[in-house]
């Protein structure tokens, strides 16, 4: 069942000198419900544009985007998003800023508590609750942005480079926490990465993308992060020679793109 | 007494070192001026020394200038001042807020409002007088006027600084445009705000001697501008340090509300 649908999509970047360059040209993406589809291209095919469509931040020129059949025209709340760098409101603590959406949607205080208390369980982040969250590291930061966008209950998670900005360590501890909510919550997850070892172990559909304008160039279908899930060690499968294997092939892709597109 | 900071902004927090130095800065000044008075350096028409300063203020305390107490000086002077900053914070934050949400408004009002700013309160007093007379009403709107621009200027400056991500972050949670500025564009503007308030209070402070020309028989300014007539300078430079404590202490206060709000401020996130 298609869930997202993404159709004859056109849209350009403006320029200050010159003319507005295209990015996406009729571009056209089904994306079935409840997988995690991680979008993978070189620097400036279009995928930041893509999710910001998707998230109805940003308008395309031309085309459609449908959810479930309905048309995408603006932002909501059955969309949550997460971006690279941490988006939290420093005047609120953790718990408020978790409880953040159920607050716009009029829900009571003590209403609140209870989805933000279990919301931040599973999220492995106990204990901080009343902290500041300036007073959190970076990985905590996008636990809680995790967190946020969980509590409002989306039907999709739009992730932008998520954990471009945390060290290698927390990063992975992150990957398996999205494997770990996506297997419970059952979302569909798109997610968009330049980390192709990120791309490769958490995809169930992976899409990548040719540049100018933007092609899905190929999709493969994975089952690594289902591994995770299903109780492997992170490190085990990054190890298997068939990750290994995967992560070569896409790279390699990916280093054509770049040298296409700089020629 | 204070560590080398490693960046080259500091923190924003006023430590415990800083006051020392501060209060250090300001015995400096006054011993300098006790020492240039007491050597006889500049005569007492120009500059009387702190002791006559501090005599003439406890006699003015006690026995009043002008037919009224040094307090009632004082408490006439704040008033104005507060309810000229009550009044302008009420009308400049909502029309900053406007001002910074909607290009239209924005480029009506703008060239307005640059338009009076740099203008000197004393070059339109008259036209105030005029229009208004020279009631209570011309006084406090001349504090006012003083106040209310810098408060707009800020307000609207802190609402187009607004991180962009964080107006996604909470339309993508569900909010309207009216939950945008309540929960998200005001809070992030608030430092800002709180610093035109800050910068604003101490133009306020600045018209008082002004506003207080406008036939005032009371008020801090009046006492000053009195004096100065009939060359009492020891008056004069007692009404001066008596402003400026007034004016000092609610900075301070301002600061700590600053801060109470906006406790990551300067903080690297």
């Amino acid at each position: 069942m298609t869930a997202l649908a993404l159709k004859r999509i056109s849209s350009t970047h403006a320029s200050r000198a010159g003319p507005p360059t295209p990015v996406l040209d009729d571009f056209s993406l089904d994306i079935r419900a409840g997988e995690l589809t991680v979008l993978i291209g070189p620097s400036g095919c279009g995928k930041t544009t893509l999710l910001n469509h998707i998230a109805g931040f940003t308008r395309p020129d031309a085309g459609t985007i449908e959810i479930d059949g309905r048309t995408v025209t603006g932002p909501g709340a059955d969309r949550g998003v997460i971006f690279q760098q941490d988006a939290l409101l420093p005047w609120m603590t953790v718990v408020e800023n978790v409880g953040f959406g159920l607050r716009l949607r009029g829900l009571p205080a003590a209403d609140r508590l209870a989805v933000t208390r279990t919301t931040l369980e599973l999220v492995d982040l106990v204990g901080v609750e009343r902290h500041h969250v300036w007073e959190l590291s970076g990985g905590m930061k996008q636990r809680v942005s995790l967190a946020r966008a969980l509590a409002a209950d989306p039907q999709t998670l739009l992730m932008d480079e998520p954990f471009g900005a945390l060290d290698a360590l927390t990063r992975e501890q992150m990957q398996t926490l999205v494997l770990k909510v996506w297997r419970r919550t059952g979302k569909q997850i798109v997610l968009v990465t330049h980390d192709i070892e990120e791309a490769v172990f958490l995809a169930s559909d992976l899409v990548m993308l040719s540049a100018k304008p933007a092609r899905v160039a190929s999709r493969i279908a994975l089952d690594f992060g289902r591994r995770y899930a299903a109780g492997e060690p992170a490190r085990r499968i990054k190890s298997d020679p068939a990750f290994i294997e995967k992560r070569e092939q896409v790279l390699s892709w990916l280093f054509e793109q770049g040298e296409r597109g700089d020629a | 007494m204070l560590k080398d900071e490693p960046e080259i902004r500091g923190s924003a927090d006023y430590t415990p070192a800083m006051w020392q130095l501060s209060a250090l800065a300001v015995l400096a000044v006054f011993g300098a001026w006790w020492l240039v008075t007491w050597a006889g350096l500049i005569p007492p028409l120009y500059l009387p020394g702190p002791a006559a300063v501090f005599r003439k203020l406890v006699e003015v305390a006690r026995d009043g200038y002008m037919d009224a107490t040094l307090w009632q000086h004082f408490q006439a002077s704040l008033l104005r001042v507060l309810v000229a900053l009550v009044l302008g914070v009420a009308t400049a934050v909502p029309l900053g807020l406007a001002l910074g949400l909607n290009r239209v408004l924005r480029a009506l009002v703008d060239p307005l409002i640059e338009f009076y700013r740099p203008i000197p309160p004393l070059a339109y007093l008259p036209l105030i007088v005029i229009w208004f007379g020279i009631g209570e009403v011309s006084k406090i709107l001349l504090i006012y006027l003083a106040i209310f621009a810098p408060v707009v200027v800020a307000t609207a400056a802190g609402v187009l600084a607004v991180d962009p991500i964080r107006i996604r972050v909470a339309q993508s949670l569900g909010a309207t445009r009216l939950q945008l500025v309540r929960f998200v564009v005001l809070p992030s503007a608030l430092p800002t705000i709180m610093t035109g308030i800050r910068i604003a209070l101490g133009a306020g402070w600045s018209t008082l001697v002004a506003a207080e020309l406008i036939a005032a028989t009371r008020g801090l300014g009046f006492m000053i501008q009195s004096a100065s007539q009939f060359l009492n300078t020891d008056l004069v430079v007692a009404g001066i340090l008596v402003v400026a404590l007034v004016a000092l202490l609610i900075e301070i206060a301002l600061r700590r509300v600053q801060h109470h709000l906006s406790p990551w401020l300067g903080r690297i996130s």
